[in-house]
């Protein structure tokens, strides 16, 4: 397992985010965020759509801060510690912005996707027109200020593409509900039907899913 | 802080009848409730009259809705936050429990009985036996008293808190055999429990903890002073055998880093007036003297035969072994929240074994929040100044207070 942190938002950026999952979640509904950090999601869907929120976290610096401000998480690891929830135990199960860090991205989704009834999955672009030119120009791997570490530092182990993740989810039968492309601060972006131009411009992919 | 006024009242109104002493606990008479309808034991047998010791701090709000227990480890007892009457000392979980504390007494009634089985006022071996028609005769139980299980112990709690009108406890709160209370509490009674805080604890006693506790029995019963449990009538305690089987747990309780912090290999001389063995050699490793230590403060306050009777417990507990062995069905449609609590140095009751319960409560779809905290202090680091531990206790009880719509 690695010591480092996957790509996260920087502090300054995480209420927008936060803002846009929580735009895709109903009130009232049972949630587990994986790999919540120190919980501000699900304190946040708590306090304001009183959610029964949850969360998983593998840092436990995170968890005992979590715990701290009163919020269930608990110490687990995305990879290995879904299989234990029940079928349908969750309306939404939320992997933010870990997708390219977890060590099977394909079975953590279809665990997702067994354990709750909903998906919202984030990630970063690995098709970001910044990410292509520096491998075109430079011809090395992209470093930019999403992709900050060098390529044997990172635990970002499975870089996809918006493109990349729409193929996935064709192939895996999921169902793509809602799907915006976003700026590295959360915001969104206007290319938001375009797919290619989000693949192109988008610093992040932002997901719901379900089954088909 | 200690026993409110009612505290105070409850004990008043119930049956006042001081518990059987004998050395070397002394004869110090225990805050305690006798129930006289009878409890009937895992093992089969009926006690007609089994006692409650208990202490309480705090106040019971008007809705009873804001009740603390707080359950003891093998060799805990009722004061738990109070100087001990025995030996003086201040209560065991003084850091955790108190006005301010995580487990704030300003807020919470807190409820700390002596197990069923103890030594500290509670029906054990040392009460008087009690024979199959119900009469009480002049003398110990000793080891005709029947095995006692976790299961019986929650049961016998459970009396308690009803006794005092209480019926939902707020929380219940322990660590070690503690936390196994706890997670019994869970299972048995899970619309009884709002929150459960099992700490560094497991669902089932491992062979390893069983086979220390064994070593443990054994000095008991080596000590010729034991007597096949009669020691009353020979008037000595076996304090040797009783003083190594607590040297033995007490390593459990450490680990090999935190030994090496504190003593290392340092020597000091040996007490002059020494007659065994080791002040042969004329000198003793600091880690020697501090385990003695440890034995002879130990026989001053704990009986034997309790030892036996509680270590067993213990050894007995294995709580999906109740439930079909899937550990989840014990806790199948709980609403409870759960912290689960481990120290990265405990290999008495190792993070690997809070993590299986945390599983199997994810398994049964309860609201569980688990947390290791890294610590070189071993087992006994839930009852040490460990302030991130006390941080997340007291803002998991905040967290709950919330959801539980408790006010402050």
């Amino acid at each position: 397992m690695s010591t480092l942190d996957p790509v996260r938002f920087l502090a300054k950026n995480m209420r927008v985010d936060l803002a846009l999952i929580a735009g895709m979640i109903e009130p009232n509904t049972r949630v587990l965020d994986i790999g919540c950090g120190d919980g501000m999601l699900i304190d946040h869907l708590f306090q304001t759509k009183g959610c029964d929120a949850r969360g998983i976290e593998i840092d436990m610096a995170e968890v005992t801060r979590a715990v701290v401000h009163g919020l269930p998480v608990m110490h687990g690891d995305a990879d290995i510690d879904l299989e234990h929830y029940p079928d349908g135990a969750f309306d939404y199960v939320v992997l933010s912005r870990a997708l390219q860090a977890v060590e099977k991205p394909r079975a953590v989704l279809q665990q997702m996707l067994r354990i709750g009834t909903r998906a919202v999955v984030s990630f970063p672009n690995f098709g970001h027109w910044l990410v292509r030119w520096q491998l075109l120009s430079t011809g090395r791997m992209p470093m930019t200020a999403t992709w900050d570490r060098p390529w044997h530092e990172t635990p970002n182990i499975h870089p996809c593409t918006i493109r990349d993740f729409f193929v996935l989810c064709e192939e895996e039968g999921y169902v793509v509900e809602r799907w915006l492309a976003t700026d590295d601060g959360g915001r969104r972006a206007p290319w938001r039907r375009a797919s290619r131009l989000a693949n192109m411009f988008g610093e992040q992919g932002l997901f719901l899913l379900r089954h088909r | 802080m200690v026993a409110t006024g009612l505290g105070r009242s409850y004990a008043g109104a119930a049956m006042d009848q001081p518990a059987t002493r004998m050395d070397p606990v002394g004869s110090a008479s225990h805050t305690h409730v006798t129930f006289d309808d009878g409890i009937t034991l895992e093992c089969g047998t009926t006690l007609r009259r089994h006692t409650v010791a208990y202490r309480t701090y705090g106040t019971l709000n008007a809705d009873r809705s804001n009740a603390i227990l707080v359950c003891h480890a093998l060799t805990g007892d009722q004061y738990v936050a109070e100087p001990h009457p025995v030996t003086g000392k201040p209560g065991w979980w003084d850091s955790v429990v108190g006005p301010g504390r995580p487990v704030d007494t300003n807020r919470f009634f807190v409820i700390c009985p002596n197990v069923l089985g103890g030594c500290m006022g509670s029906t054990g071996p040392l009460s008087n036996r009690e024979l199959p028609d119900g009469t009480v005769v002049d003398e110990p139980w000793g080891t005709d008293f029947p095995p006692i299980t976790i299961r019986d112990m929650v049961r016998a709690q459970k009396r308690l808190i009803e006794h005092l009108g209480i019926e939902r406890l707020f929380a219940v709160i322990g660590g070690s055999m503690g936390g196994m209370q706890v997670l019994q509490w869970a299972a048995l009674y899970p619309d009884a429990v709002f929150a459960a805080l099992p700490i560094a604890s497991a669902s089932y006693h491992s062979a390893q903890n069983i086979a220390f506790h064994e070593v443990g029995r054994q000095a008991i019963f080596a000590d010729p002073d034991w007597q096949n449990g009669q020691y009353w009538r020979g008037g000595r305690i076996p304090a040797r055998g009783l003083a190594v089987a607590r040297m033995c747990a007490h390593i459990t309780y450490l680990s090999e880093e935190a030994l090496t912090r504190k003593f290392g290999r340092r020597l000091q001389n040996a007490p002059k007036d020494s007659t065994e063995a080791i002040s042969l050699f004329g000198e003793m490793f600091e880690v020697e003297s501090y385990l003695r230590h440890q034995g002879s403060t130990f026989v001053q306050r704990f009986d034997a035969n309790s030892y036996l009777t509680i270590t067993r417990a213990m050894d007995y507990f294995d709580l999906a072994a109740d439930y079909g062995g899937d550990l989840a069905d014990a806790f199948r449609g709980s609403r409870t929240r759960f912290l689960l609590a481990s120290f990265t140095s405990d290999w008495l009751f190792p993070t690997t074994e809070s993590r299986e319960v945390a599983r199997a409560l994810n398994r049964a779809g309860a609201n569980v929040s688990f947390v290791e905290f890294p610590t070189d202090k071993g087992h006994d680091a839930f009852l040490l100044d460990e302030p991130d531990f006390h941080r997340a206790l007291a803002g998991f009880l905040r967290g709950c207070a919330l959801h539980a719509r408790l006010d402050a």
